[in-house]
């Protein structure tokens, strides 16, 4: 009698455990649910924002180089001295900030886009072959990663883009350069641990060649991880991209991009805030919907991803 | 320990010779010294004569190596532009970059100490969505985008603080909030998870059952555990955050070295660029091995570990 009841208690506490424990999956399952709308908010503004910087000679009010002097530093239309004409208002020689604005999504996403491909394939080959074949390749390889994360990537971009010039193939091709080894690193790790286990060790008893071991069996589980840090990366590439051209290091006036604009309106933000306000604002509306996506992506793919 | 120290050693040389080997690269393998340095319609002898003397014509190791042996002494020649030392310009320059520096981390440590804590104490709940939120807010805006907002409405529109200048305490304020704000999402994300993680333990428990009060079980035993990755990050993410500290110093137009970095890089005086290179490394990497060092101290698990 005293045991049954003795294993009662056990049980009941048991239940309770596992109630308590259900609850909490259900609030992480709600967690990542609003995670996944809030990711799917965020993926369509970012769908309308690469749209319009796609269809921007139909959808630009106006030509984003036509300088109109007579109209120049027209505030946005909903203060005074504004007019429907121009609805963010004008710059300093008169040019449409909306039309620039719209046309200068163009660069930051070419940029971002093209960086982040370059740098995800330096690092995942990298990073695949550190893990996988270990040793000597694996401690030089990761020599020079941590070289490289010690050392502010800003400063590396500025001093490299001094010495090839200013021009969009060196900005991606500094920025795809120098942003390789956050992949390395978590590629390196994750094909070190996937490399252990048992369907790799098959593979290998059954005589499959290294090459094969490595493209087809261990980089299709790293997809997901390196689909994630890439999506992020393309917001950081974009905040430097626009830091560089801010500088007047990156994309050249007249050409529009929201760092250059930025840069421009610096100087006039004594009597008009706005030149510099808005292409700001476009820069941190699309590093945020990256990110969104970015964090939902990962929860989507693999809620116990570590990054 | 001894051998915890000469490995980290060890990584600090690999790092500084390979950061050495970059600056040196920069200038000597992407571009030509040279062509920098001459007219464009110099001719070609001219060219030939001026490469010798420079000892541009000797194999690069050759070139490499006269160059470290100097800069170990701290001779990094003449600026080109201004006729100094480069490395007496950049010393110069450095104080004010690390309280830059300093004061941002303070300012990041105040508001994410709090806010992380509490998020973490008040999980799932609309306290800690707010704070999830500012964090992905943060994280998303540009710093020197941020700058010129806040010189926009406080210097230009509210007249109360100097938007740019040295020197005082107003001209502090606006840089280390920018810096801070870039660094305080990640910091603030760290001490949540760090908290939530131990609040779980078992010594919490202990704590409580022994009726120590509930404010003393978060700061005294939580907080200060919660505290050991925080430090490890930050410190191995100085690098960054002086990274964030090179762009707001070019908002506000801050004397510290990154500001003479661009200036130099628009002038092309290569021999301060370099110089400011290798001894922000060194600052970046000096910093990361007393985080090492600190950080082992404090717990032996990592001493072992790494």
């Amino acid at each position: 009698m005293k045991a049954v009841s003795a294993d009662a208690k056990v049980e009941l506490a048991d239940l309770g455990a596992v109630r308590v424990e259900a609850a909490g999956e259900r609030q992480a399952t709600l967690v990542r649910l609003l995670r996944l709308r809030w990711g799917l908010a965020a993926g369509a503004v970012l769908v309308l924002i690469v749209a319009s910087a796609v269809v921007a000679p139909w959808i630009a009010p106006h030509d984003p180089l036509a300088v109109d002097v007579r109209h120049r530093l027209a505030p946005p239309a909903w203060m005074e001295g504004g007019s429907a004409q121009n609805l963010l208002g004008t710059d300093q020689v008169g040019r449409d900030l909306l039309s620039r604005m719209i046309y200068g999504g163009r660069v930051s996403l070419v940029v971002g886009v093209s960086a982040v491909l370059l740098s995800s394939t330096i690092g995942v080959l990298l990073g695949l072959s550190a893990g996988y074949a270990g040793g000597r390749l694996d401690w030089t390889i990761m020599a020079l990663v941590n070289v490289m994360l010690t050392f502010p990537f800003v400063l590396l971009a500025l001093a490299v883009i001094a010495v090839l010039g200013p021009s969009l193939v060196n900005m991606i091709i500094v920025l795809g350069v120098a942003g390789w080894p956050i992949y390395a690193r978590v590629v390196r790790a994750e094909a070190m641990s996937i490399g252990e286990r048992e369907f790799v060790l098959a593979g290998r008893a059954l005589g499959m060649s290294h090459l094969r071991i490595v493209f087809r069996q261990i980089l299709p589980n790293l997809v997901s991880t390196i689909v994630v840090i890439a999506t992020l990366q393309v917001a950081q590439v974009i905040i430097l991209e626009s830091f560089l051209s801010f500088l007047g290091l990156g994309i050249q006036p007249p050409t529009p991009a929201w760092g250059n604009m930025l840069g421009e309106g610096r100087l006039y933000m004594l009597n008009s805030w706005w030149i510099a306000t808005f292409p700001g604002l476009a820069i941190f509306l699309t590093t945020l919907v990256i990110n969104l996506l970015g964090n939902a992506l990962r929860d989507w793919l693999d809620p116990h991803m570590r990054l | 320990m001894q051998r915890y120290i000469a490995r980290q050693l060890v990584q600090l040389i690999v790092v500084v010779f390979g950061i050495s080997l970059l600056a040196f690269a920069i200038l000597h393998v992407l571009g030509d010294p040279v062509l920098l340095l001459l007219p464009q319609n110099a001719g070609k002898e001219e060219f030939e004569r001026y490469r010798h003397l420079l000892g541009l014509d000797r194999p690069m190791y050759v070139q490499y190596w006269k160059f470290i042996s100097r800069a170990v002494l701290g001779d990094f020649g003449k600026s080109w532009y201004a006729d100094t030392p480069a490395f007496r310009l950049v010393l110069e320059r450095m104080p004010p970059t690390i309280y830059l520096t300093l004061a941002g981390l303070v300012v990041a440590m105040v508001i994410a100490l709090p806010l992380g804590t509490i998020a973490a104490l008040r999980r799932h709940t609309w306290v800690d969505s707010l704070c999830t939120v500012v964090a992905v807010a943060g994280q998303a805006a540009p710093i020197f985008w941020l700058g010129i907002m806040l010189i926009i409405v406080f210097s230009v529109r509210l007249r109360l603080l100097p938007a740019s200048g040295y020197g005082t305490w107003q001209n502090f304020l606006m840089p280390a909030f920018c810096l801070g704000a870039a660094l305080a999402p990640i910091t603030m994300r760290l001490v949540r998870s760090g908290v939530i993680e131990v609040m779980n333990m078992e010594f919490i428990k202990t704590a409580r059952a022994k009726g120590v009060a509930e404010p003393a079980v978060v700061v005294k035993h939580a907080f200060r555990n919660a505290c050991i990755p925080v430090i490890t990050v930050l410190g191995l993410q100085f690098g960054q955050l002086l990274g964030g500290a090179i762009i707001t110093e070019t908002v506000f137009a801050w004397p510290g070295v990154a500001t003479l970095t661009v200036e130099s890089i628009r002038n092309q005086d290569f021999p301060v660029v370099q110089c400011a290179v290798i001894l922000l490394a060194l600052v970046i990497v000096s910093v990361n091995l007393v985080v090492d060092l600190v950080v082992g101290f404090i717990d032996p698990r990592i001493r072992a570990g790494a």
